[in-house]
């Protein structure tokens, strides 16, 4: 079964910290790293995004199954740029400078290498953030937070039944696939792409016939305790937005301002060293 | 259409949700790079047919989030709204598909349910993905395209073969009241 990422409780200010001013943090930072191509400013992301990451005290054995997936994504994407478009690099940078020629259409120029290379420190600008954002956000005090800051708590009730539930979920899903393999039912790659969808089946319907079950459950138990009747819940995991929460918030969209004007201030999202 | 939003609507967001994640694990590899068969889109069709456009929407936009950050650790942004879309799209429809009353065992809901699920495809994959893959990311055009088709080939076949089979074995055993026939 893949490993996925989960809370671990640890003691720094960056476990500290409110969820959302990390979910504020975190979309505010893909979003920057989304627009912008200046290599400078992407560059100094990924820097900033180790140090967080050392301050965070996340161990390599919490991300490194992940880590590794995310490697191979990207070692394919890169791969399949080039192969669909070997001179992406030109068509943006403006030059041509050609290294050495492969076949055909293909050549290897520095402008694609530098693009793809842009590319690829895009994904390490992100991942630790994900990173950091799922193993030190407790998904109750999330929740609770959420609400605190005006958000119906029909959201943070959702989203946490979500995060509540994904482990629930995953264990009855590897037990039903072990029940289905044990029964003969083939699941790897052995299998035609039709018998491979039927087999699949076999497992998807008992779990989702559980799940609706699980729905009307939890549902019905939410009723009995009068869920929903007010319009205010209090909360147990409840957290006020602290000093270091409003500096935090307060340079991140700093951050993102000075980011996205070094990035357009010539009138170009990408960083041209070739001109 | 159905908006309303109540108890159930929470809870089926919440675990819908964590069924989307869970089943991200399972991908069945088509011969495009980086495209699957996403067993997981059937499943939030399924969803989205049962309890409405809402449900529908938010377990493609938050279970596509959640399940790439835990799993592959990236966001693909591009890619989550327009998951959002099938979901709201097929949703909207709910009430005519009545598959908790039993109602989807006509041909009239499933042809419905596989027309609504191919335009939604359509739209998501062939325009909303790329346009937003090529301003959000600039990669290059081709690429785009290629990944775009092979989506929403992947996604039509998953959600019409998967996704009408768990709608109508669903409408077929949860309606219990109108598996009983009269005996002379």
């Amino acid at each position: 079964m893949a490993k996925i990422l989960s809370y671990e409780e640890k003691d720094t200010w960056i476990h500290r910290l409110s969820g959302v001013t990390k979910l504020i943090f975190f979309l505010l930072w893909c979003f920057t790293s989304m627009l912008t191509y200046d290599t400078r400013v992407l560059l100094f992301m990924v820097f900033f995004s180790l140090i967080v990451f050392k301050i965070s005290k996340t161990q390599w054995k919490q991300v490194g199954a992940v880590f590794k997936l995310v490697m191979v994504f990207l070692v394919f994407n890169v791969l399949a740029i080039y192969i669909f478009s070997p001179d992406q690099g030109t068509a943006i940078y403006g030059t041509k400078t050609v290294l050495f020629h492969i076949a055909g259409r293909y050549d290897m120029t520095l402008e694609q290498l530098f693009y793809e290379f842009n590319v690829v420190i895009k994904y390490f600008t992100i991942i630790p953030a994900v990173f950091m954002f799922l193993v030190t956000t407790n998904p109750s005090e999330f929740a609770a937070s959420m609400n605190k800051i005006g958000i119906s708590y029909n959201v943070g009730y959702a989203i946490s039944i979500a995060l509540r539930y994904i482990p629930d979920v995953q264990g009855e899903f590897t037990k039903i696939r072990n029940a289905q393999e044990a029964r003969g039912i083939e699941m790897s790659g052995k299998a035609s792409l039709m018998s491979r969808i039927k087999n699949t089946s076999s497992i998807i319907f008992p779990l989702i016939f559980s799940s609706m079950d699980r729905i009307d459950v939890v549902s019905n138990a939410m009723e009995l305790r009068g869920y929903g009747k007010h319009k205010k819940r209090t909360w147990y995991m409840e957290r006020a937005l602290k000093r270091n929460d409003y500096l935090v918030i307060g340079f991140t969209v700093l951050f993102m301002v000075a980011a996205l004007a070094v990035t357009f201030a010539d009138g170009s999202r990408f960083y041209n060293p070739f001109v | 259409m159905k908006l309303k939003f109540g108890i159930k609507e929470v809870v089926a967001i919440g675990i819908g949700t964590a069924l989307f994640v869970a089943l991200t694990q399972i991908q069945i590899p088509t011969p495009i790079p980086n495209t699957y068969l996403q067993p997981r889109m059937a499943v939030m069709a399924f969803l989205a047919a049962v309890f409405g456009p809402v449900v529908g929407g938010v377990i493609g936009l938050l279970g596509h989030a959640l399940g790439d950050a835990m799993f592959y650790g990236s966001v693909w942004w591009s890619w989550v709204f327009p998951d959002g879309v099938v979901g709201f799209a097929i949703g909207l429809f709910a009430a005519r598909y009545a598959i908790k009353e039993g109602g989807f065992t006509s041909k009239k809901p499933i042809v419905l349910f596989n027309v609504v699920q191919v335009i939604a495809n359509a739209i998501a994959w062939i325009v909303l993905a790329p346009i937003l893959d090529i301003v959000i990311y600039a990669e290059p055009v081709e690429k785009l395209l290629a990944q775009g088709a092979g989506a929403f080939l992947g996604n039509i076949l998953i959600i019409g073969i998967l996704g009408t089979l768990l709608c109508v074995g669903y409408s077929k055993i949860g309606a219990k009241s109108s598996s009983l026939t009269k005996e002379d």
